[in-house]
């Protein structure tokens, strides 16, 4: 399940070229440059297989830590392929690790430096009338974009018959954050072990 | 309600860094729930009002919704060394975490209890995320956009999104400028009004 590759340093540099040019692309998170990250990593190229790309975005998306993570270990992913092609071993390690940094580094860089500047921009205006009609304006749309989130989570589990238990599920879970105090982990854990027990 | 307590805010760029380490290493299937129930309920930097805002502006700027966050949360209070402390924080520990479970999953990725426990977890994750905008709902009662345009903005949004499949991008500029500009009158409303009471 781990490629043979001998990757050129301008392979390594077209890498990092592709993450930068998707970073500002990423609006709404960068889960929706999936699509376009397995068209350069898997279709064209060839760097990464199926499965590495479809576990490296369940893990990271299951793992704590903010999403985007998970191009991080496609990176990762993509040295220890080229790893391979020179012997593997420590040679492995250090090339997983350039991998990963050069994909995160690409990946948010551009992003970064935008919003940061834009940020203080606005902290520095935030009386401005058109900065506070532009914060306001959009409360309402991303409270309900949310919303809109958990919804699509649970409704990618279509089949009624099957998934109705996951259904509750979520929902529990939903009435649980909304009234309590109850810690998240153990939610979170409950989940885990619900799931590992096969009653959902 | 929390509103009405005095806010508190980061002791350090130490402090910054370590808050973030833990809300993400809390922050199974996304931080976003966390981050709310840490800033805004047990910490209070922000107000709920407060934190939609930030998060509008995190949410709507290209690239990972939180990493957007934490550079605007540290920046604010120790300019760019503290967006930079608040950004390690969030990933050097995650991203430990992250290689050790890629190392030790891999050998039972495919045993039906890893899987359960996946679809478990997941199933949680969204529940945790649609709550926290349930929360947030309150936090629009001050907003000079009104409940009920406000109420109409959100279901537009919701059925846009998640019924229709309209792209993100498409109901931001289309939504999310016609209530701006909505925002814009109401504000320009407000500043032209007598003050009646003050």
């Amino acid at each position: 399940m781990i490629l043979d590759l001998q990757l050129s340093v301008s392979d390594w540099l077209a890498l990092f070229n592709h993450f930068l040019s998707l970073s500002l692309l990423a609006v709404g998170g960068a889960i929706i440059l999936a699509p376009d990250i397995h068209r350069f990593l898997v279709d064209e190229n060839q760097w990464l297989t199926e499965q590495q790309f479809s576990s490296s975005i369940a893990l990271a998306q299951s793992a704590p830590g903010p999403n985007v993570l998970f191009v991080g270990l496609m990176g990762w992913n993509v040295g220890l392929n080229a790893g391979a092609g020179l012997g593997g071993g420590w040679i492995s390690v250090a090339l997983s690790a350039l991998g990963m940094l050069i994909s995160l580094l690409g990946i948010m860089l551009p992003s970064s430096i935008l919003t940061y500047t834009t940020t203080r921009w606005a902290q520095k205006h935030r009386d401005n009338r058109g900065v506070r009609a532009f914060k306001l304006g959009m409360a309402p749309v991303v409270i309900a974009l949310l919303v809109s989130t958990g919804w699509l989570l649970t409704a990618s589990h279509n089949d009624p018959m099957r998934d109705w238990p996951l259904w509750v599920l979520t929902l529990v879970a939903m009435g649980l954050v909304w009234r309590t105090r109850i810690h998240l982990l153990w939610l979170i854990g409950s989940g885990a072990l619900i799931g590992a027990l096969g009653w959902v | 309600m929390p509103e009405e307590l005095p806010l508190n805010r980061p002791q350090s760029k130490t402090d910054l860094f370590w808050s973030f380490t833990i809300l993400a290493l809390q922050g199974f299937g996304g931080v976003l729930a966390v981050v709310q129930r840490e800033l805004v309920e047990r910490k209070r930097w922000m107000t709920p009002a407060q934190f939609v805002e930030d998060w509008a502006v995190a949410q709507i700027l290209p690239g990972p919704n939180v990493i957007n966050f934490c550079l605007m949360i540290g920046g604010r209070y120790f300019g760019l060394a503290g967006a930079l402390a608040a950004l390690a924080g969030m990933l050097a520990a995650p991203t430990a975490v992250l290689l050790v479970l890629a190392l030790a999953f891999g050998s039972v990725a495919d045993l039906a209890w890893a899987q359960g426990a996946l679809r478990g977890m997941g199933a949680v994750a969204a529940g945790l995320i649609a709550a926290t905008g349930i929360k947030l709902i309150p936090a629009l009662k001050s907003n000079p956009v009104g409940i009920g345009v406000s109420a109409t903005i959100m279901l537009g949004t919701f059925i846009g999104v998640s019924l229709l499949r309209w792209p993100l991008i498409w109901v931001l500029l289309g939504i999310g400028s016609l209530a701006c500009g909505w925002a814009y009158v109401q504000l320009t409303r407000q500043a032209n009004a007598p003050k009646a009471n003050p």
